[in-house]
């Protein structure tokens, strides 16, 4: 009836442990720490006070106190060890500890080895499903080398990179700030020197990268972006496309900035997402082959067909 | 609603935490305030019931056994403490550093909730993270195939599944049945592996490929992963990560900087136009990218390559006219 009931129970269990270890916690850090808000942090902690053991007189009853704004915990000897892990959990840690191990180029496999034999013993039972679950890191990996010695330096990178949207090769200096691997590729998040700003460097367009006898200068008002809301952003400028996906193209509203996504029968997708150049998007639309419609502009949909059409007639000739 | 019922369990678990002997079903009634709320005996039994079967969905290790070997008819239950928790394994800061970066490889993923809670059971000890050669690399994996949680929740309970897949070059889905052994990222692509029953064989197939619902057929445990087969290896074959084969693509003068820069060999043809030698692995996969520069490029080998080129530049077609009826 309630799958949440069950998942509230599990965070109870987990958090309960962790506060014990950690008395006087604040409330901020430890409602960041469990991924949920300070009010639903209270909510718990109100709930974890009305339970105890048997009889359920004061005496019996977990004992909660946050009004200063640190949390304390008492009385909660039978769940102040965390729950084994179960299948899900220990799946998800040891499959992300072997994508790590999956790096090319990593010289340090020391603490990664120790994590693994350790988490492989305090899992038990629960590890032997994860070896039929496997995430892939591998891929072109570019200039990871130079990139980690400047992040792990903290110096600034020279790059010579290719843009494809504008079919060109640039020039930039950019300071590391972290190494993402997204659906397979990487990628540099750094302050771009030339565009002021944060930005994302594919590492297999990187066509040189030299580290400079230069320390790195984030500005401290740069953040690292949400990869929540995809990798790329919009800005209030763009054009605003219409596209009708079929299910093969569904990917397309987890890939980029969609702003509305309507369902259609036939389990069709009509979304709207802003361009920045639409020759990207008319790129898009033609490697899309044909799962995708341009609805609207008309324009440009006018334009992928043309295109289309003279490629078919160059095939013709050829 | 839902708080009251997660009370009810957290009490009832610290209940059965509490006792070292076997709590009859009336104990447990009395112990349990929530329970009070019960008007009949029959809606305890059913509330109870189900509580139970949560909880050990949940991993809970409820066990039942009597007190006296002599009466055994009443059975009664209880969790043993050893078994319920966590061994005492202690993570130094640098390996819950690892930890962190290992668990926020799902963080856009459906494995998220898990992989966190999961970080917090083992942080436990106090122990703070701190320091690792490893912080600033972060993988990210995503799930973004809707028939990702199905075929995941199948290959870990070992069930059986069947669903409608598309096949490139046919145009209506078929419906398959696999007897899924293990699940594999790749490409930032997932891919299933498995025993195909309609094929007799071992087959690999592309989660987005999969055209409609998943579902399980058959219990669960009662698929048997052979020993020793290498998911990876597999999905390897079918997709592979170095380039197998060489395309040879006529391009327009100054366009397709993307293609030249990975081209082996690069020719002025006669009419002014170059011909590129690139190096390929998955032929569906090149004929994409070779799609998306339209006119500027034009396939001249290997054959698939070129057909499939063609039936995409023909489905744009077919597809941007379908609205022309439609309006």
């Amino acid at each position: 009836m309630s799958p949440g009931a069950t998942e509230r129970l599990s965070r109870l269990l987990a958090m309960v442990p962790y506060l014990v270890g950690r008395q006087g916690i604040p409330l901020a850090e430890a409602a960041s720490e469990f991924g949920i808000t300070e009010r639903q942090l209270v909510k718990d902690l109100e709930l974890l006070f009305v339970c105890g053991t048997p009889g359920h007189l004061p005496d019996d009853l977990i004992e909660a106190e946050w009004d200063d704004g640190h949390v304390y915990l008492g009385n909660v000897d039978a769940i102040a060890r965390p729950l084994r892990l179960g299948v899900d959990e220990a799946l998800a840690l040891l499959v992300g500890l072997r994508a790590l191990a999956d790096v090319p180029g990593l010289h340090d496999r020391d603490a990664l080895d120790r994590t693994l034999a350790k988490l492989e013993t305090a899992a038990g039972e629960s590890a032997e499903v994860a070896t039929q679950v496997s995430v892939q890191v591998g891929g072109p990996v570019g200039p990871l080398a130079q990139v980690r010695e400047a992040l792990a330096g903290g110096r600034r990178l020279h790059l010579t990179y290719f843009v494809p949207t504008r079919d060109e090769t640039t020039e930039r200096d950019v300071d590391p700030m972290r190494v993402l691997m997204v659906d397979g590729r990487w990628y540099l998040e750094g302050w771009c020197r030339r565009a002021e700003e944060v930005r994302l460097f594919r590492l297999d367009r990187v066509e040189a990268a030299v580290v400079l006898e230069v320390a790195a200068e984030v500005p401290p008002a740069a953040t690292l972006r949400d990869l929540g809301e995809g990798l790329f952003r919009p800005s209030p400028e763009d054009t605003v496309v219409t596209l009708e996906l079929d299910p093969a193209a569904h990917w397309v509203v987890d890939y980029y900035p969609v702003e509305q996504v309507d369902r259609l029968p036939g389990d069709r997708l009509l979304v709207r997402l802003r361009v920045a150049d639409t020759r990207w998007l008319r790129s898009l639309a033609l490697r899309l082959g044909g799962t995708a419609r341009i609805v609207d502009p008309p324009a440009l949909a006018a334009e992928v067909t043309d295109r289309a059409r003279t490629a078919l007639e160059a095939y013709v000739r050829s | 609603m839902s708080a009251q019922k997660t009370e009810r369990l957290l009490n009832l678990v610290i209940c059965l935490l509490s006792t070292r002997a076997f709590l009859a079903k009336d104990q447990i009634r009395r112990a349990v305030p929530q329970y009070a709320e019960c008007a009949t005996d029959e809606a305890f039994d059913r509330m109870f019931e189900r509580d139970k079967d949560e909880l050990r969905d949940m991993g809970v290790p409820l066990e039942t056994g009597g007190n006296d070997a002599w009466f055994d008819d009443e059975v009664g239950y209880r969790v043993d403490r050893a078994t319920y928790a966590l061994p005492e394994v202690r993570f130094e800061p640098d390996e819950l550093a690892v930890l962190g970066l290992a668990s926020r490889v799902w963080q856009q993923a459906s494995l998220a909730a898990p992989a966190s809670r999961a970080l917090l059971k083992l942080k436990a000890d106090g122990i703070e993270a701190d320091g690792s050669s490893l912080v600033g690399i972060e993988p990210r994996v995503r799930t973004s195939e809707p028939a990702f949680e199905p075929v995941y929740a199948a290959v870990r309970d070992r069930r059986a599944i069947r669903f409608p897949y598309r096949t490139p070059g046919t145009s209506e889905p078929i419906l398959r049945h696999l007897e899924p052994w293990g699940i594999v990222s790749r490409h930032g692509r997932w891919y299933v592996v498995g025993h195909d029953r309609d094929r007799g064989a071992t087959r690999v197939f592309r989660l987005s490929r999969v055209a409609g619902a998943v579902e399980p057929i058959g219990a669960a445990g009662a698929v048997t992963v052979p020993a020793g087969v290498d998911f990876r290896e597999q999905v390897a074959a079918l997709v592979p990560l170095h380039p197998t084969g060489e395309a040879v693509l006529r391009v327009r003068p100054g366009a397709c900087l993307g293609l030249r820069r990975r081209a082996t060999l690069t020719r002025a043809a006669e009419d002014g136009w170059d011909e590129l030698t690139v190096p390929y692995g998955d032929a569906d996969m090149l004929a994409e990218e070779v799609s998306g520069f339209g006119p500027d490029t034009v396939v001249a080998g290997p054959e698939d390559v070129r057909e499939a080129v063609l039936r995409r530049l023909r489905a744009v077609l077919a597809t941007h006219a379908r609205r022309q009826e439609a309006v």
